[in-house]
């Protein structure tokens, strides 16, 4: 499992880090959906919570591109760590 | 398809909310009864792998774009329960740090790509396994089951849009099902390349899921 793990992880790194940066930057399906039949603006309220790294662009450093490339690798290591801990709380409370 | 807070009313997203909580407590004892030691590290580097994908959209009409999901993945390697917790890790911490979906709309959310997407991606999966014996229904079964995963997340999304008066029925469902249509494509795609790179890693990666995926 070592194996897949590391190479998963450095797979999703790469991604986060030097393709996310040159993603599409179009309307998803949803926002698509949302500007045709016009509620688009209903999601555009200010936040209940500041997010630290909103929409994926770490603040303060660089361009956009750096800035998005920042951001995956905290969110990909982060969500690594989150989901991690979770397994690893499941697998203690294991009676066996 | 993160849908923000100010799609949806308290009447839609109380009891989404309320029902997401409820169903990860269930899926969290569900997965605990029927773990397998093996699969901690296959849990947060399918959470890890899923975020990083979900960040990058393609494009797949004229101005519109699209991105991996990874409900059928997930399913398909750990089973419906525990795809259900590492879809639930990832959206949580999109909404919470990246302000990507709703805070409000989080159960709606993971209701959607959580426990509709992981459901229906997995027992098409299983249907087609029964059905073609050989080696073609894991790839076919996988492909399906992720293009009809994203395809009713879509849906139910539109149901939700309706259900709180946000846009009527009759647009909303066809709408969110025909974009997704062409958005499910490249989630078949993602799906069936990324099992045959895990499988290439680990060839009894398929035997990890609780009650046999293989």
């Amino acid at each position: 499992m070592k194996k897949l793990t590391w190479l998963g992880l450095a797979v999703a790194l790469v991604l986060a880090a030097c393709v996310s940066p040159f993603a599409c930057g179009w309307f998803d399906g949803l926002e698509r959906v949302a500007e045709e039949i016009g509620f688009l603006s209903r999601g555009e309220g200010p936040p209940l919570l500041n997010a630290p790294i909103p929409d994926y662009i770490f603040p303060g450093i660089g361009g956009e591109r750096v800035g998005t490339a920042v951001a995956g690798i905290i969110g990909t290591l982060a969500v690594f760590g989150a989901a991690f801990a979770l397994a690893a709380v499941l697998r203690k409370r294991h009676p066996s | 398809m993160h849908i923000p807070d100010g799609f949806l009313n308290a009447k839609v997203f109380v009891p989404l909310d309320a029902g997401a909580a409820a169903y990860v407590a269930l899926a969290a004892s569900r997965v605990r009864r029927a773990f397998n030691e093996r699969a901690v590290p296959l849990m947060a580097v399918l959470a890890a792998f899923i975020f990083a994908a979900q960040m990058i959209n393609f494009p797949v009409a004229g101005g519109t774009s699209g991105h991996f999901c990874g409900a059928a993945l997930a399913a398909v390697l750990l089973g419906p329960w525990a795809a259900g917790l590492i879809l639930t890790v990832v959206l949580v911490i999109q909404a919470l740090a990246f302000g990507d979906g709703g805070i409000l709309a989080l159960g709606a959310n993971v209701f959607n790509m959580g426990i509709v997407a992981p459901w229906v991606a997995w027992g098409i999966y299983r249907g087609m396994r029964l059905l073609i014996k050989r080696d073609a229904g894991l790839w076919i079964g996988a492909a399906v089951g992720g293009w009809f995963a994203v395809v009713a997340a879509a849906s139910a999304c539109a149901f939700e849009l309706a259900a709180a008066g946000t846009a009527p029925l009759n647009f909303a469902v066809p709408a969110m099902a025909g974009i997704h249509a062409l958005i499910g494509i490249g989630e078949a795609i993602v799906t069936v390349g990324a099992l045959a790179a895990a499988r290439a890693a680990r060839p009894d990666v398929f035997a990890l899921a609780p009650g046999g995926a293989q």
